[in-house]
């Protein structure tokens, strides 16, 4: 072990601290987490309202436990992509720093002390489970496209609506999420120490290489995806209870 | 002539004080620049640790108005308006002035098992550039300790008996990743080295000035190679029913 003494000399004179609005970030992230997380317990609860031929909200998807379960369908689905957004290596990130403050922002003085133990211990070192949602996240993505394409069927004929482009928007998104998850590079790839010797080594390096630049707007992915599946669950809500109408060409 | 005003913090491990200068401004003059014209100026016993001027030999490093930087990297019309106020990094021990004793980091460099290969049998082995280029991102590394130095859980946490930094983690993970380095350092990585302390909130790699994506490529893949060790079981049994080339545990 290392240990280092620090020398109590500059915190007698006062260390400056950064001016600039750090707060707005987190501040942001708080609020729109917040409001998202309300609306998506609210949503879920409901339990009607979420389907209307041929959409589907893809908080219900897939619609499980008809005939045996008796709260809403969606509780038997909604802890997939819970676990999975909040074990994403980007939203820990976030997380930690708007809602835990550890730290609020770079170089800002945090609480300090030597209790910290990050995820080396209960519940945080639960992150690890994030591979186990990302198998069951890949699931969500193959249901989501099956119900995506049961949207461009109205009534046995090809026809495009608004509600299908919601979930179209859903499931390109949610497939950009899941599939520039860190996780999925390293599984695609990233686990290897040599790719021109292993068995598959330049097609994986290759995937991994676009999984890389995805990875590297993974944020963003996360983001929209989020807002994706918000409008598509409202949207689909909406039209569910006859609030709105569906404009649609069929073919 | 336009005038930057330094506030520089003065002092050893006994204490110190913040003294103010004027500098004549320059276009294109950095905040080491600054340093040097008080020194040859006003005060030629300011202590201050630099080589090259030019961001590659990372001696540098210092804060400016409350964020770690390279003196040399940062420019002074950044702040016009404002003072500029310059203190030795946070983290570790004041010697004097500006320069604060950075030894605990190789120290730590000391604990890590370095390059070890293994007598190519036959032929020799062709380096492809596909199985390098992870690693040259990390070789970029001018060991300025601006990360280690931001990461809060060693300036916060004083976590140094616990968590060897981020500079060592983009050191071990471009051991990890050569194709013919034969160690396996995810057990120091989990004990001794603590990556689970790291909660991945990415101050090293926003500040970093040579831009190596340290949590991105570096952390988060070893992150996920402890994963692979420790807490995955299908992973395990996977492994032990088909056995690959695996490394040597390191110490
Ligand atoms: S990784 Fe970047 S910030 Fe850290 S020591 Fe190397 S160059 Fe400096
Ligand atoms: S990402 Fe990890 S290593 Fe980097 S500053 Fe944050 S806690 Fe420290
Ligand atoms: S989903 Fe974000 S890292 Fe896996
Ligand atoms: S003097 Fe070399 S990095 Fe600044």
């Amino acid at each position: 072990m290392i240990t280092q003494t620090r020398s109590p000399a500059v915190s007698s004179a006062v260390r400056p601290i950064r001016q600039d609005a750090w707060w707005v970030g987190p501040l942001i992230t708080v609020v729109v987490v917040v409001v998202f997380a309300v609306y998506a317990v609210w949503a879920a609860a409901q339990g009607t309202n979420y389907r209307v031929e041929p959409y589907l909200s893809p908080f219900y998807s897939p619609v499980l436990g008809e005939g045996w379960w008796t709260l809403s369908p969606a509780f038997l689905v909604i802890w997939i992509p819970l676990g999975f957004r909040l074990t994403c290596y980007y939203f820990r990130k976030t997380y930690y720093r708007s809602f835990f403050g550890d730290p609020p922002a770079c170089a800002l003085p945090e609480r300090r002390g030597a209790s910290y133990t990050g995820e080396s211990r209960f519940p945080f070192i639960l992150q690890n489970l994030h591979r186990y949602f990302l198998y069951l996240a890949i699931l969500l993505v193959v249901v989501h496209w099956y119900e995506t394409i049961q949207a461009f069927v109205f009534d046995g004929r090809f026809g495009i609506g608004l509600g299908t482009l919601f979930l179209l928007a859903e499931a390109v998104l949610l497939s950009g999420y899941v599939f520039s998850c860190h996780s999925f590079r390293h599984l695609v790839g990233g686990c290897l120490d040599c790719y021109s010797h292993s068995a598959l080594g330049r097609a994986r390096h290759r995937v991994w290489s676009r999984v890389s630049l995805m990875n590297e707007r993974h944020h963003l992915y996360f983001w929209a995806s989020l807002i994706a599946v918000w409008a598509a669950d409202l949207y689909v809500r909406l039209l569910a209870s006859g609030a709105i109408g569906d404009p649609r060409i069929i073919f | 002539m336009e005038e930057a005003i330094l506030r520089v913090f003065r002092g050893d491990s006994n204490g110190g004080e913040e003294r103010i200068y004027r500098v004549p401004l320059k276009p294109g003059m950095v905040v080491l620049d600054a340093i040097h014209y008080i020194q040859a100026h006003y005060d030629a016993d300011l202590a201050v640790r630099w080589n090259c001027k030019a961001a590659r030999c990372g001696s540098c490093s210092a804060e400016v108005n409350g964020r770690p930087r390279l003196m040399c990297k940062t420019r002074l019309d950044e702040f016009r308006g404002t003072d500029v106020r310059v203190y030795p990094l946070k983290t570790f021990p004041l010697i004097k002035d500006l320069v604060t004793d950075v030894s605990w980091n190789y120290q730590v460099a000391r604990q890590i098992p370095p390059f070890t290969h293994k007598e190519p049998e036959g032929k020799p082995f062709i380096v492809h550039q596909v199985d390098v280029e992870r690693a040259q991102e990390f070789h970029k590394c001018i060991e300025c300790f601006l990360c280690q130095n931001v990461c809060h859980v060693l300036r916060d946490h004083e976590g140094q008996s616990a968590y060897f930094g981020p500079r060592s983690m983009v050191k071990i993970a471009s051991l990890e990743m050569h194709p013919k380095d034969v160690l396996d350092r995810t057990g120091l990585l989990r004990e001794k080295g603590g990556i689970a302390y790291c909660n991945i909130t990415k101050c090293c790699e926003d500040l970093c000035p040579e831009e190596i994506h340290i949590t991105d490529n570096a952390i988060i893949p070893l992150k996920e190679r402890v994963a692979d060790k420790y807490y995955d079981p299908l992973r395990a049994l996977l492994r032990s029913l088909a056995p690959s080339r695996r490394r040597e545990e390191s110490t």
